[in-house]
């Protein structure tokens, strides 16, 4: 059983070689430049590829070529990189092709900067791109998750035929934290009889395409694809609850955030008050469940992230109006600290009474 | 009367839609004939541009990927560093390879991809409208041009063939036109030998074929076909600008 002291950067790229990802496609941006550097060094190890594109829209697309010839593959960015990559998002989308993209988020909006931040959950889990399509998003909120979330996260792709999303922000790229390396998934790679590898072999060609110039062809196309969304919400949703069964006060956070509100849960606990923490794994499918289940107990939510309250509109679409949703949330690189969510869930409490 | 040209296994039945006088089709045969000549067809992947052989797919025989507007270079790269004994191809026009797609078209070239693209050039947007390329003359009439291009508004047209042939990874740059059954023959020729040098993986390979557009240029085929040798040619001279070293 390794157990090793490695950057949540790094456990992206050793989490995807893991998962027998062979093929890294990318351009440099911080805050996720460890994860190119170590596949830069480890592919070539493996047999693999790692290649510098000249640019995210460049690196996208060559993702979309490799995935169309039948490999698993990476590339990975942070927010502004993410925004120059949609195009081929919506392309990979449509055309039903399997990949990983990862986002280590930083500071937005336009060049923003190099500080963490959540605040891409919108276009992560919104579609981002033009058209009507969905990514699955996952959120580890520890480098261990990371590297147990990204043999699922290639299994999900090769399942739907879909791309995925690994979602960070920069302190769970930059953190540095012990890693098992056994708990990887098994390594089953399906067939992809869909692959355009040269006919050789095969009866018929193989088209990999989004063009469909007639409505009624193209609208067939985009009820099938809704019809794998209904799937993946029906089978994918991913979340940890944290002392919630008694809970009058439910937070809710993803990533990183959920570690400071698991810590303020624990503080108000300790002072008699009893609150709990739901932290959806997959941010699409949002996990429904746990705060329909809560409901009766609950008397509020409280929404905490890096941002200006992006996951709150999720919370409520749930909740609806039959509890209030509160928001506590940073923007522009600022962590949220544990005293600071503390205080506003205290006073969220003292309201209540 | 003997027959002296028969169907391609290169090509599928399907009827083209090209307008009547384009020189799609014969381009559209050439590179077909080449694929089934060198014997690579069923292993050859190729990537559809977006503009008027958006549906190339549907007529080439073979593995094919549609790519968003002047990214196919960087698809067939990535299908090229998957399967590096496939043979693949992009085949694109001028406003999908020289305008939104530059910096795909310059970096294959930098990187020497073991690639070969097919560059159309009728120096003009056809399935859009007819709008300005970057190919297009100076003071030749488009839709966004329409008292011709001026050079100091729009500036000059981008030379594929010449900007690229300099470049250290581009291993066979050539231009050719489809504009008489001796150019044709000629043009068959650059397809074949850049495929080849695509076999022999010695780097980026480049036919910029120069076409037709009657619809957009507002001529018969005929006249698009005198329009294309007197007014393209000698902006766009035809020749081979790079070839493999020691490759004569």
């Amino acid at each position: 059983m390794a157990r090793v002291l490695m950057k949540g950067n790094e456990a992206f790229g050793e989490g995807a070689i893991r998962a027998g990802c062979k093929y890294f496609f990318g351009y440099p941006i911080t805050p996720q430049s460890e994860l190119p550097h170590y596949l830069a060094k480890r592919l070539p190890e493996i047999g693999g590829l790692y290649l510098q594109a000249e640019s995210e829209l460049a690196s996208i697309n060559m993702v979309y070529g490799a995935a169309a010839a039948g490999a698993r593959v990476m590339t990975s960015s942070s927010g502004p990189g993410i925004s120059l990559m949609q195009e081929g998002i919506s392309y990979i989308a449509c055309a039903e092709l399997p990949c990983v993209i990862i986002n280590v988020m930083r500071g937005g909006p336009g060049l923003g900067n190099i500080a963490p931040s959540q605040s891409d959950y919108f276009q992560a889990t919104k579609g981002g791109g033009h058209g009507d399509y969905h990514l699955p998003v996952l959120a580890p909120a520890s480098v261990q998750e990371i590297m147990d979330l990204m043999g699922l996260a290639f299994d999900l792709a090769d399942k739907y035929r879909n791309p995925v999303m690994v979602m960070g922000d920069g302190i769970l790229g930059q953190v540095m934290e012990p890693v098992e390396l056994n708990s990887a998934t098994e390594v089953s790679l399906i067939p992809k009889p869909w692959a355009t590898t040269g006919t050789a072999g095969r009866e018929t060609r193989n088209i990999v395409n989004s063009l469909y110039m007639e409505p009624e062809e193209l609208e067939k196309v985009n009820l099938r694809l809704q019809e794998k969304y209904r799937l993946m919400e029906k089978g994918e949703k991913r979340w940890e609850e944290y002392r919630v069964e008694d809970a009058v006060v439910v937070l809710a956070a993803f990533g990183m955030v959920a570690r400071i509100a698991k810590s303020v849960v624990d503080r108000m606990r300790s002072a008699g008050i009893p609150a709990g923490l739901i932290r959806p794994i997959t941010l699409y499918p949002f996990p429904d469940e746990p705060f329909l289940k809560v409901l009766r107990t609950t008397k509020t939510f409280v929404v905490v992230e890096m941002n200006a309250g992006q996951m709150v509109e999720d919370v409520r679409l749930v909740v609806g109006y039959r509890r209030p949703v509160h928001f506590y949330g940073r923007t522009g690189g600022m962590l949220t600290t544990v005293a600071e969510v503390e205080a506003r869930v205290r006073e969220i409490w003292e309201g209540l009474k | 009367m003997a027959v002296s040209l028969n169907h391609t296994e290169g090509l599928t039945d399907n009827l083209f839609h090209y307008c009547p006088g384009c020189t799609h089709g014969i381009i559209h045969r050439l590179v077909a004939e080449a694929l089934v000549e060198l014997e690579v067809l069923d292993r050859t992947v190729g990537i559809c541009p977006v503009g008027c052989a958006v549906f190339a797919y549907n007529y080439f025989n073979c593995d094919m990927i549609e790519a968003a507007h002047g990214r196919a270079p960087a698809v067939a790269t990535g299908v090229k560093r998957v399967l590096p004994d496939r043979v693949v191809f992009t085949y694109q026009g001028d406003g999908d390879l020289a305008a939104i797609g530059t910096a795909e078209m310059v970096h294959v070239a930098a990187r020497g991809e073991k690639i070969t693209i097919i560059f159309v050039n009728n120096t003009v947007y056809g399935m859009t409208g007819g709008q300005m390329a970057p190919t297009t003359l100076v003071g030749q009439k488009t839709t966004t041009t329409p008292s011709g291009r001026d050079a100091g508004v729009a500036g000059f047209p981008v030379k594929v063939a010449e900007m690229l042939a300099p470049m250290e990874g581009a291993a066979y740059v050539s231009r050719v036109a489809v504009n008489s059954p001796k150019n044709i023959r000629l043009a068959k020729k650059a397809v074949l030998r850049a495929f080849r040098t695509q076999l022999k993986g010695l780097g980026l390979s480049l036919v910029e074929v120069l076409s037709t557009c009657p619809t957009n240029w507002g001529l018969s085929p005929p006249e698009a076909l005198r329009w294309l040798k007197e007014n393209m040619i000698p902006v766009y001279p035809l020749g081979e600008y790079k070839i493999p070293e020691g490759d004569t």
